[in-house]
């Protein structure tokens, strides 16, 4: 009785999976970690003008779903930090049209313990400050601003052995927020959630110290006709999506950053 | 073919595994004698205890040591009043962590090498008036050799495997918590292929020989037993 039952339970199981996958109406979302708390906020309200759509959205580096991206990772959008990443995949046949600027990110110096409103760049030479986080320069978006911000301010040598590495922006916030660093150089994005804005404070790098952090996501090949990806990417546009966006600190297409 | 910064890498991660297995063996070696002679109610609990990093997702243990490190953690507390300062983000606080992580492999092969000397040699030591202790490093110590050297094989070559933990609360710094495995990853995040390429084989390559050396040597010490 035992050993018949198995296989069908196995079937069944199998079966269920099956018609999950393919149920209508379900994307799934490769977006870099800066996002976070914009996008589940902008998926929350789409849901709710789009009932029978499910979105599900994985973070993370942007370099690393770029990878996944081109090994053939199910991923219907992706948004990358860094537009190059996106750009990259639309030369080679990776996704479904071009690839759409959809913000210019802002990074922050955030201290879960200081307060950090009151500080610039030039206080990290503070010996009192041990530890500075950054994401890693070598691949993050953010990470690469935050050292050109340091080298424009001519910081970069002082402050170099006081830094620890994030593997992305996520991480990076979250040796802050440990107090594992006393300082971190994060994404504005994620340093006005009440969870990190209530401890310590942020000081908003001036833009003109590093490049725009233009970012960009792709339809990828695989959703090409997807209505939902494509109902997806068109809320973005939307008077409420933006206005979420806005109020987590990015700059979208069109509009000018504040200094 | 190798950078600088690879064999930095690799050096370091070298240098980890070595002393891990050093303090391994100092701390497993007691644990494991007394898991495998015994007969206490709480011989399940701290074998359960002791297997737990085999199980637990290294996240886990990467997130519990990151807080308990951390400035508002007991052991970051004890570290900063002995004026330490904080662990995590430097080598030692690596080595704190791997060893918390490579405890059962030490342990485990050396308590199942310390129970196969059983109760015979060391009653036999016992009436020639040997000392408990001195019954230990004459009789089960020698008996058990095959043990230590799997155990200590192992507990190297897993610490030279570690990546989530390391990522947790590494912090990816150069020369000193940038091991093998995390310098990969590096790679393949910022899309360098060929150099990612060049440090896995490495590894792959060194992984096999520790483990071809080991099941080589094994089934002759299982005939002569």
């Amino acid at each position: 009785m035992k050993t018949k039952s198995l296989p069908k339970a196995i079937l069944a199981a199998c079966a269920l999976l099956l018609s999950l996958s393919a149920q209508a109406g379900k994307i799934t979302v490769a977006a870099a970690a800066d996002l976070k708390f914009a996008m589940d906020e902008i998926v929350t309200i789409f849901k709710q003008a789009n009932p029978g759509d499910e979105v599900v959205v994985i973070y993370g580096s942007s370099g690393k779903f770029h990878t996944q991206i081109r090994q053939g990772a199910p991923y219907d959008l992706y948004f990358s930090a860094d537009i190059a990443f996106p750009r990259e995949l639309v030369k080679s046949g990776f996704a479904a049209a071009t690839v759409k600027p959809y913000a210019l990110g802002r990074i922050v110096l955030w201290s879960a313990n200081l307060d950090a409103s009151r500080m610039t760049l030039a206080n990290l030479t503070d010996a009192k400050i041990t530890r500075i986080a950054i994401a890693n320069p070598k691949h993050a978006p953010y990470g690469k601003r935050a050292e050109e911000a340091l080298r424009s301010s001519g910081l970069w040598e002082k402050v170099d052995p006081k830094l620890v590495y994030g593997e992305n922006i996520a991480q990076t916030a979250q040796f802050v927020l440990t107090g594992n660093a006393q300082v971190g150089i994060v994404a504005l994005s994620l340093a006005v959630n009440p969870e990190l804005s209530s401890k310590g404070g942020y000081w908003l790098i001036p833009d003109n110290l590093h490049k725009p952090l233009e970012q960009g996501f792709i339809i990828t090949k695989r959703a090409e006709g997807n209505a939902v990806a494509k109902r997806f990417a068109d809320y973005l546009d939307s008077k409420p999506a933006r206005a979420v966006m806005t109020r987590y600190g990015f700059v979208l297409p069109g509009e000018t950053a504040r200094k | 073919m190798l950078t600088d910064s690879d064999l930095q890498a690799l050096w370091l991660t070298a240098r980890l595994a070595g002393i891990v297995t050093a303090i391994l063996l100092l701390l497993g070696t007691p644990i494991a004698w007394w898991l495998a002679r015994t007969k206490a109610w709480w011989k399940g609990p701290v074998g359960a205890v002791v297997a737990l990093p085999l199980v637990l997702p290294p996240s886990v243990l990467g997130f519990y040591l990151l807080l308990a490190m951390g400035p508002h953690g007991p052991v970051g507390q004890l570290t900063q009043t002995l004026g330490i300062g904080l662990l995590p983000f430097t080598f030692w606080g690596l080595v704190i962590a791997s060893v918390f992580y490579s405890l059962p492999f030490m342990v485990q092969p050396l308590q199942t090498a310390f129970e196969a000397v059983g109760d015979r040699p060391l009653e036999v030591a016992a009436t020639l008036r040997a000392s408990p202790l001195d019954a230990f490093f004459t009789v089960a110590v020698p008996l058990a050799g095959p043990g230590f050297l799997t155990a200590s094989v192992l507990t190297f070559a897993h610490t030279v495997g570690e990546f989530g933990v390391v990522l947790m609360i590494g912090g990816n710094l150069p020369g000193v918590t940038r091991v093998a495995s995390v310098q990969i990853y590096d790679y393949v995040e910022g899309l360098e292929y060929s150099e990612a390429h060049r440090l896995a084989a490495v590894m792959l390559i060194f992984s096999f020989l520790v483990l071809l050396a080991m099941y080589a040597w094994r089934p002759n010490s299982r005939t002569e037993t």
